[in-house]
Formats: C-alpha cells, sequence, structure tokens
C-alpha cells in the first residue's frame, strides 16, 4: 500500500504540512478559517507533528502499520485494519476516549483531541483526490507518498 | 474443522485476524459461551455507567465474521477436548474434528472465601450478563460495596455511582491499583473519586457479608471493625484462568495454559492465547500470566499465524494499562514499583498536586523499562517505544526524557531510518 514517508534529511521543519493538514480537515476547507475559528471553535487539530533537535527537523503522522500497536489496544472497536486497503481505520463513533491507543502506539502517532473525548489520527486524507494533503503541501520534498 | 477458536473474546478475534494473514481461505469455527458476537470486555463499564448502548459493544464490524470466511457457534460451551482424537464435545453433546485449535477461554472471576457470599446480591463484574444484571439492579438500590480497588472494581463501582448508587470501593492493599500504580499516582487518582464522591478505602477489606434471616443482605462487616450497610455486594478481585477444560484433557497447565514461544501448548496443534495462557514476558523473560487487553489480542494474533502455517515468536507480554478516573488520564506500563533493594533501578519522579501531574520513569542500567503518566499522557506511546524496543538511552537521551521531551529524534539513527524511511539508504551515503 502508499505510505506517507518522512525524510528527515530535507524537511525544513516549516510546520506547512500541518496547516495542510488542518485545512484538509476542515469543514471550511479554508487555512485562515480553518486556523483562526475552527480551531479553538471545534478544536481542529492536525494528524502531524513535528519534531526538531537542532538543525534536524522531522514530521510524522500514522505510519499505518502491517500489524499496528494501537488496533491490538483499541478497546472499543474503533480502531480496525482494512484488509482490502491495508490502512488502520478509525471510527470516531466508536471510539470511547480510553487512550489506549495513544498508550500502545510507539510512534507517538496518535493523540487526545483537544476537546472531545476522541483521538486525532491520520486518515491519509482519505477520499482527497490530490492524496495526503501534507505531501502536496511539502515544499521540500520531504515527505513522500508512494509504495515501498 | 481446520481452525477451531474456543473462546469470543478479543484474542479470539487477535487470532482470526492473525489466521487470515497467513490463509485467506480455510473456514474457521469459533465456539464461545456467552450469546453476542465478541465485544469489547471492558465496555461493559461504559455500559454500565450508561456511556454507550449496546449498539456500541460489538469489536468488529458485523460483516467481519462473514468477510473472515467465520463460522460462529455462539451460547455453546466446549465440555471437553481429545487431544489424540483431535476432537472437541460441546455441551449438546456434538463432536467436533479439528486441525487446528485455539483455547481462548480467558479467566473467571476470583471469589475469596467471605463468610456471607453465597447468596442473592453478590455479583461479578466481568462479562455483559454481569453488566446487565447491575443496570437493572441500580435501578432498585441505594447502596453497593466493591470488593476490589484493581481494575474491574474501580470501574465497577465508577459505573455504579455514575448510576446514582452510593459506592464504597474497598481495597485491601495500601492504594488502589497497587500493581500499576505507585503511591503517587494513586492519591492522585484516589483524590479524583474522592472529590466526586466516591468512597474508596484502601487498607481494609471485607470480613463477612452480613444477611438477616429472609437472606438479604444487610451489610458488610469490614477488617477494621467498621460496619457499611449495602443493598448489593460487587467482588471483583480479578480473574483467574479459565483452564479446568485444558487440564482435564491434559494439557499442561501451571497458573495458566503453558504455551511455548509460538504459542504452542503441550498437546499437538493445539494452541492457547489471552488471560487463559501463561506466555513470555517482554522485561522479565519468565512465563506469566498477565492479563491485559493488548497481549490477548497478540498472543491470539500470533497463535493465529502460527496455526495457520507461519513461524513466528511471540515478542512477549507487556503489563499496560489506560485508565481515566472522572478526566483525570492516567497511563502505566512496564515496571513500574521495582524492587527498592537493586541498585540496577533508577528512578526519576515529577509531582506537581496542583496540576493533578505526575510522570515516573523507571530505568534499568541504559534502559527505560516502565513509566507512569498521571494528566499530561500525550506523550505515552513515545515512551512506550522505549520500553518496548529496549533502546539503550545515551546521558542526553536521558535528561531529555527526564524532562517530559520524548521525541523520534532520540532514537537511534538505523532503527529510525527502517521505521521511518525504509528503502531510502543510498542517499544517505
Amino acid at each position: 500500500m502508499k505510505r506517507v514517508y518522512p525524510d528527515k534529511e530535507y524537511c525544513i521543519g516549516c510546520h506547512l504540512c500541518e496547516l495542510a493538514c488542518i485545512t484538509a480537515h476542515s469543514t471550511s476547507q479554508d487555512l485562515i478559517i480553518a486556523y483562526r475559528d475552527e480551531r479553538t471553535s471545534s478544536g481542529l487539530s492536525p494528524c502531524k507533528r513535528v519534531f526538531e533537535k537542532g538543525d534536524t527537523c522531522v514530521a510524522i503522522s500514522c505510519r499505518h502499520c502491517d500489524e499496528p500497536s494501537c488496533v491490538a489496544a483499541c478497546i472499543s472497536g474503533g480502531l480496525h485494519k482494512d484488509p482490502e486497503t491495508g490502512r488502520t481505520v478509525y471510527d470516531r463513533d466508536k471510539c470511547v476516549g480510553c487512550w489506549s491507543c495513544l498508550m500502545a502506539c510507539p510512534y507517538g502517532a496518535i493523540r487526545r483531541h483537544p476537546i472531545e473525548n476522541k483521538i486525532v489520527k491520520c486518515d491519509l486524507c482519505e477520499g482527497r483526490a490530490e492524496g495526503p494533503a501534507c505531501v502536496q503541501a511539502c515544499p521540500n520534498a520531504a515527505l513522500k507518498y508512494e509504495e515501498r | 474443522m481446520k481452525y477451531v477458536i474456543i473462546g469470543n473474546g478479543i484474542a479470539s478475534i487477535g487470532a482470526i485476524e492473525g489466521i487470515r494473514k497467513v490463509d485467506a481461505e480455510n473456514e474457521i469455527l469459533v465456539i464461545g459461551s456467552e450469546d453476542s458476537p465478541a465485544y469489547g470486555r471492558p465496555l461493559i463499564s461504559y455500559l454500565l455507567a450508561g456511556k454507550i448502548g449496546p449498539d456500541r459493544l460489538s469489536l468488529r464490524p458485523a460483516e467481519f465474521y462473514k468477510k473472515s470466511n467465520v463460522t460462529l457457534k455462539l451460547g455453546t460451551t466446549v465440555t471437553a477436548i481429545d487431544t489424540k482424537a483431535r476432537t472437541v464435545t460441546t455441551d449438546s453433546g456434538e463432536s467436533i474434528g479439528y486441525e487446528n485449535l485455539l483455547v481462548a477461554t480467558g479467566g473467571i472471576p476470583f471469589t475469596p472465601p467471605i463468610p456471607g457470599a453465597d447468596g442473592k446480591d453478590v455479583y461479578n463484574f466481568t462479562n455483559l450478563s454481569h453488566a446487565q444484571t447491575l443496570i437493572s439492579k441500580a435501578r432498585e438500590i441505594k447502596r453497593a460495596v466493591v470488593i476490589g480497588g484493581g481494575l474491574i472494581g474501580l470501574k465497577a463501582g465508577e459505573s455504579l455511582f455514575d448510576r446514582g448508587v452510593e459506592v464504597t470501593i474497598l481495597e485491601l492493599s495500601p492504594r488502589i491499583l497497587s500493581l500499576a500504580f505507585d503511591e503517587n499516582a494513586a492519591s492522585l487518582a484516589g483524590n479524583r473519586l474522592a472529590e466526586v464522591g466516591l468512597d474508596v478505602r484502601c487498607g481494609v477489606s471485607a470480613k463477612e457479608i452480613q444477611r438477616d434471616s429472609a437472606g438479604n443482605i444487610k451489610g458488610v462487616h469490614l477488617t477494621d471493625g467498621d460496619f457499611l450497610q449495602t443493598d448489593v455486594v460487587v467482588i471483583a478481585i480479578g480473574v483467574v484462568p479459565d483452564y479446568g477444560l485444558a487440564k482435564a484433557s491434559g494439557i499442561e497447565v501451571d497458573r495458566g495454559i503453558r504455551v511455548d514461544d509460538h504459542m504452542r501448548t503441550s498437546a499437538p496443534d493445539v494452541y492457547a492465547a489471552g488471560d487463559v495462557a501463561q506466555a513470555r514476558d517482554l522485561l522479565y523473560g519468565d512465563d506469566r500470566v498477565i492479563p491485559i487487553w493488548t497481549n490477548a489480542y497478540n498472543q491470539g494474533f500470533c497463535a493465529g499465524k502460527n496455526m495457520a502455517g507461519d513461524t513466528v515468536r511471540f515478542l512477549g507480554s507487556l503489563a499496560m494499562n489506560s485508565i481515566s478516573f472522572y478526566g483525570l488520564p492516567t497511563i502505566s506500563v512496564g515496571t513500574v514499583n521495582p524492587p527498592e533493594d537493586d541498585g540496577s533501578y533508577r528512578i526519576s519522579a515529577v509531582l506537581d498536586e496542583k496540576k493533578k501531574s505526575y510522570r515516573k520513569l523507571v530505568f534499568q542500567d541504559d534502559h527505560l523499562v516502565g513509566y507512569v503518566l498521571v494528566g499530561d499522557i500525550d506523550m505515552a506511546g513515545m515512551y512506550t517505544a522505549f520500553v518496548k524496543f529496549q533502546m539503550p538511552i545515551p546521558e542526553e537521551s536521558r535528561r531529555q526524557l527526564m524532562a517530559g521531551e520524548p521525541d523520534v529524534l532520540m532514537w537511534p539513527d538505523d532503527f529510525f531510518r527502517e521505521t521511518w524511511n525504509p528503502g531510502n539508504h543510498d542517499q544517505d551515503s
């Protein structure tokens, strides 16, 4: 399956991937409205996380692991592996906010929704014709969406 | 039948998904004694609390079993395993042949001998029918005493309280969740429960359940001499492996069903997984029964793959708990309370009582072997990485971890690349 691969040799830590992620997952589909309004009103937050250490940066999100620890840990059936697409799928309606997935994912790719008792996790921008917004927005091609 | 699974919990789901990784064809038969498709057992506390309806209990979508070519035989109890004839017998007298068998019968509530415990209105809280009973009971009762301040007891107490019942939880050890917590974590969580109005008493247990001449519960005599009036008692001390069936068929049993590192039991082509199994512990290397959700899934998954002809080793169980107390989240992983006289352990702990925040990291030599987080849990998984992958931690990284700033850039370069950017080696050279 195609995944997003982050390359720390190229990442400049600009956080544009986070902004693109927020916009893609917003109701308005507008960066300014998403960032200024939806972020505070509905707790809209990015599925990406940029890490920086000196000059080195990297932007990570869910790896859609072949055998994900989060799915093993999920008590509600809110996370499961789609055998057809290979994606680790999150069903928001089933999530009870127990944070077991957040505890189990060793890649730190799951975060708490700031307002609701739910998690936030990358869905690879499912349904978006151009593919993951973070990859499209990355100015230095540090994020690649490909089959390996 | 190519695959037969006894038990219909999370280990069974893991096994189905493990088998299907390797074998997409052959039919799987799951025999479960309860009447519903596999549900999230921990969800019964959410159900009892009224936070979710029965429609949200199922662990997998309805089409899962059909798509996975699984036949469910529910409401059926297996009464015997014949490891020579390779058959299982059910309570309806049916005999079913197997090529590969998984025993995933889970645990049964442990009930200590308390005078007066035999009789009505004493309950357990480990399956759906227990929850349903307590939901209907909660409408007519005022008070409940929960015996046991572990995960099950706290969740039972909390959800009864949410139904409007006055609840007292009794915990014999000096603190709640004594295995997963230390004193600081337990006191933050305990204070949160007390703020809400839940009565939690530690260092005390039930000496006797007092009943009137008609057999109705009057109250509970405590070991400290106190007496608590109550309408019901919930015994939630813990679970013990339900291995009777396996033992009777000659399968080797110790504290649980003994399995090797491929989840095989002593009988050919018979595997075990979940709360019934005694499997390798990731940190200690010995075999233990660790009745924890993720282990059950992982063991089932590993067993499933091996049953289907793959050869995979079980990585080992890792104790982990995530539990929230009225909005106060807590996470505990691995070794939390190392032996005090063992100099190889070093502990870093930061407590902020005002913020209700606590972080304890347990290092052994140059490895992180466990942690507890209360309040700010957002980085939990990144600590788990260091425990799970047993990455050595240089001094500089240790300081960063102790400051509460775990980071993927702290990982060894090779490991980072293999994890995050595999297949991209050339350009670095």
